[in-house]
């Protein structure tokens, strides 16, 4: 065995995924081994779509939205991706004067790709909204943008909380600018659901991500939580499940697992959130003691995700942190990770105002329903140390002249 | 000893990796992203840059069982051997970028910040030896395979570099390491290796030149200043380029001719026989020698590219900037820009880089 790996792991990365509920698990194995596909009409099929509808309804109630507004989904990637080119084409077809659609600089690139593929190749307009240094969304920006000419705006795209530096987002203050106007309003809620109350039917929202895995589920599902009147064109034709919105096969192991993790995650989320909170404060607390020249990166107390710690280490690359507290164990996360493991400057960071450097010495610590106050111990004991090293290192990492 | 490993995601490298692991090293393998956007310099399966090349790196550390991540350096190669090689070709030498990427990218930017993380050395599967002399002092050495040295590259390596650095292929056959990489299970062990500059992704050099340096034409004379032809940009030519040359008239003894001699500042390329292409003399600076600069005449064998043959000379410190090489058979396309390697047996003793040559004096 490699001494570099670490025996004993203190998992601060539950944004990026938490660890999968037990009762998930069995529920997930009990329906792998149920022969039946959903769509079919004899009795095995009726079983599976039956544990199928069940899932649905339990999805319903814990977000509070019909079942029929469940859409199940791919995961979170193909809801968003459903959600901004499915309204954008059915609303444009509709009424070719509809070519803007507004979103935030912050989103997530399942959503800011999407948006970039309409504007390159289907004559979307799209205009990424400024946020403040918080980073929550200017709404006086996004009312002026509207009301410059809001019957030309197809779709409006905001998230419910930022999966970077936690920063929640003011959704009820954006559908009340787009609601006299009958603009269409997504949000992607993945990192906010089980996390802070999510009322789909109050929200007043349209359509809404969400995904399986980063609430204790599988991967490789989530749902689209689209209201009932809402007319999108599908990004799957086929068999026409899920409304004719989704085609393709009912993954009735998967969906019974998201049913039960989201019932499991909503029913404690109140509690857990405090408790997430309470840990979150006195992570960074500590932290900024060890680390006096530290600095948060969104807003301090409720204007944030309970379980979202991100911090900017002057000096240091983040790539560096990341590894040395990785060789001891501790794993986090510097932002969003990219395909070919490149750090780029993360387009939140820059977008609140921070520069490159800043931005790239940051560090994002994730708790979930797994973490202790154990987990706030080892990071605070580690941290000194690695940004020492990392601040020795990060000068001779940055760009000299030759000499 | 905590070792970095750079895994450019080719056998050689993961072989290495795989070495300093069973030497009981504490491994950690490292690919670096050169290119910020992963293929704009190199849209081919092969070279340092792809998407594909990382993730071949990431599946030999899986395989060798050791942590990996990936450095991005493109921001420091870019201004350190980019633009050097687009400078230097613009001043009428011949840079070699792989030599100034070991000497900038791997055992500066990668082995210093290796340092301050809390490693003691770099891993490369560079064909080298190292050992170790009385007198203390790291020795650079050939590799045992002649066909796959890289002394010559890594040359210009102080001994601080050196006495950080592990080469664990120097002392196998190429053929050997790729069964080896078989034996091991690396799903790297047939991938071809790389030959062209990793930065130019068709291998075309002239044309990549071209669209980063102002084309300034100029002429194309004979050794006796007699205009022969004109050129676009006298960037397109390298000391000893025989093709390319498009001049309409013949030699007078129907020979070809070649390039002698690039004169950036007019533009002036001048061509003659393959018998003035011939030098006894070089001048070469910034020296770097293995211990202290020789004190007298040094007898060696001085290399003058990169897998080029050695030439019996007698080099002659100048002053700490500068070194006279002596070639005791004239040698032909001798570029400036290039490295002078200077080995006694297989030992480099001393690397600099040549700035001017000389022909011998006709009888």
């Amino acid at each position: 065995m490699n001494p570099a790996f670490p025996v004993t792991i203190t998992y601060l990365d539950h944004a990026a995924t938490t660890p999968v509920y037990a009762e998930v698990i069995e529920a997930m194995t009990v329906q792998l081994g149920r022969l039946g596909n959903a769509s079919a009409l004899h009795g095995s099929g009726r079983t599976a779509r039956r544990i199928v509808e069940e899932s649905r309804e339990t999805v319903a109630a814990v977000v509070n939205c019909r079942p029929s507004e469940v859409v199940f989904t791919s995961g979170g990637t193909e809801a968003d991706n459903l959600a901004v080119k499915g309204f954008f084409w059915a609303r444009h077809e509709a009424d070719p004067a509809r070519v803007r659609i507004l979103s935030t600089a912050i989103e997530h690139h399942a959503v800011l790709d999407s948006l970039q593929w309409l504007a390159d190749h289907e004559g979307a307009e799209i205009e990424l909204l400024p946020v403040d240094e918080q980073g929550r969304l200017s709404i006086e920006a996004l009312r002026a943008s509207v009301e410059r000419d809001p019957a030309s705006v197809a779709l409006i795209s905001v998230m419910w909380a930022n999966n970077e530096v936690g920063t929640l987002q003011p959704v009820d203050e954006v559908v009340a600018i787009a609601a006299p106007h009958a603009i269409p309003v997504h949000s992607d809620a993945v990192q906010a659901l089980g996390q802070v109350p999510l009322d789909f039917a109050a929200s007043g929202l349209d359509a809404m991500t969400v995904a399986g895995h980063k609430i204790g589920g599988p991967f490789g599902v989530g749902a689209l939580l689209l209201r009932r009147e809402a007319t999108l064109v599908p990004l799957l034709h086929g068999g026409g499940q899920e409304r004719d919105v989704r085609s393709g096969t009912l993954d009735a192991p998967s969906i019974v697992g998201l049913a039960v993790a989201a019932e499991l995650a909503l029913k404690g989320q109140a509690e857990r959130s405090v408790a997430l909170a309470a840990l979150r404060d006195e992570l960074i607390a500590r932290l900024l003691e060890v680390v006096p020249d530290a600095e948060l990166n969104g807003p301090p107390g409720a204007g944030r995700l309970p379980n979202n710690v991100h911090l900017s280490f002057p000096g240091c690359e983040g790539d560096s942190l990341l590894m040395l507290l990785d060789a001891q164990g501790i794993e986090c996360s510097t932002g969003s990770a990219c395909s070919a493991g490149v750090p780029q400057a993360s387009h939140v960071l820059l977008a609140m105002g921070k520069d490159g450097a800043r931005a790239r010495g940051s560090l994002r610590f994730t708790f979930g329903h797994t973490s202790t106050h154990a987990d706030v111990d080892r990071v605070v004991d580690a941290i000194g140390p690695a940004v020492q090293r990392a601040r020795d290192a990060g000068v001779t990492a940055m760009p000299s002249g030759r000499q | 000893m905590r070792v970095l490993a750079a895994m450019s995601g080719g056998v050689d490298s993961a072989v290495a990796a795989a070495r300093a692991a069973d030497a009981g090293h504490d491994v950690t393998g490292i690919h670096l992203a050169l290119s910020r956007n992963a293929q704009s310099y190199r849209s081919g399966a092969r070279g340092c840059c792809t998407i594909e090349d990382s993730n071949d790196a990431r599946r030999a550390a899986d395989v060798i069982g050791i942590p990996f991540y990936v450095w991005d350096l493109s921001e420091r190669f870019h201004e350190a051997v980019v633009e050097d090689f687009v400078r230097e070709y613009a001043a009428g030498r011949t840079p070699n970028p792989c030599l100034r990427c070991n000497e900038e990218i791997k055992f500066t930017a990668v082995l210093e910040r290796g340092i301050a993380l809390g490693f003691d050395a770099v891993a490369t599967g560079h064909y080298a030896q190292l050992s170790t002399g009385n007198d203390g002092l790291v020795q650079l050495h050939r590799a045992v395979d002649p066909d796959k040295d890289q002394s010559y590259v890594l040359g210009v390596l102080t001994q601080r570099q050196l006495a950080h650095s592990l080469f664990p292929l120097g002392d196998t056959l190429k053929v050997d390491v790729r069964v080896e990489a078989e034996r091991r299970g690396l799903a790297v062990a047939a991938k071809p290796d790389s030959h062209d500059i990793c930065f130019i992704s068709d291998g075309n050099t002239a044309g990549w030149l071209r669209e980063r340096i102002v084309a300034d034409p100029g002429d194309i004379v004979s050794a006796t200043g007699e205009v022969l032809g004109s050129h676009e940009g006298a960037f397109g030519f390298t000391i000893g380029q025989r093709r390319g040359l498009h001049i309409d008239r013949p030699a007078a003894d129907g020979k070809p001719r070649y390039v002698l001699d690039i004169e950036p500042v007019s533009g002036t390329v001048t061509v003659g026989s393959r018998e003035d292409l011939a030098v006894d003399q070089l001048v070469a600076t910034k020296p770097r020698w293995c211990g202290d600069a020789p004190s007298g005449p040094l007898d060696c064998a001085v290399q003058l590219r990169a897998h080029g043959d050695p030439h019996r000379a007698v080099a002659r410190v100048v002053d700490d900037a500068a070194v006279e090489i002596e070639l005791l058979e004239p040698a032909s396309g001798i570029a400036p820009g290039q490295a002078a390697v200077m080995y006694v047996g297989s030992l480099v003793v001393g690397s600099a880089t040549i700035a001017r040559t000389r022909r011998p004096a006709t009888v």
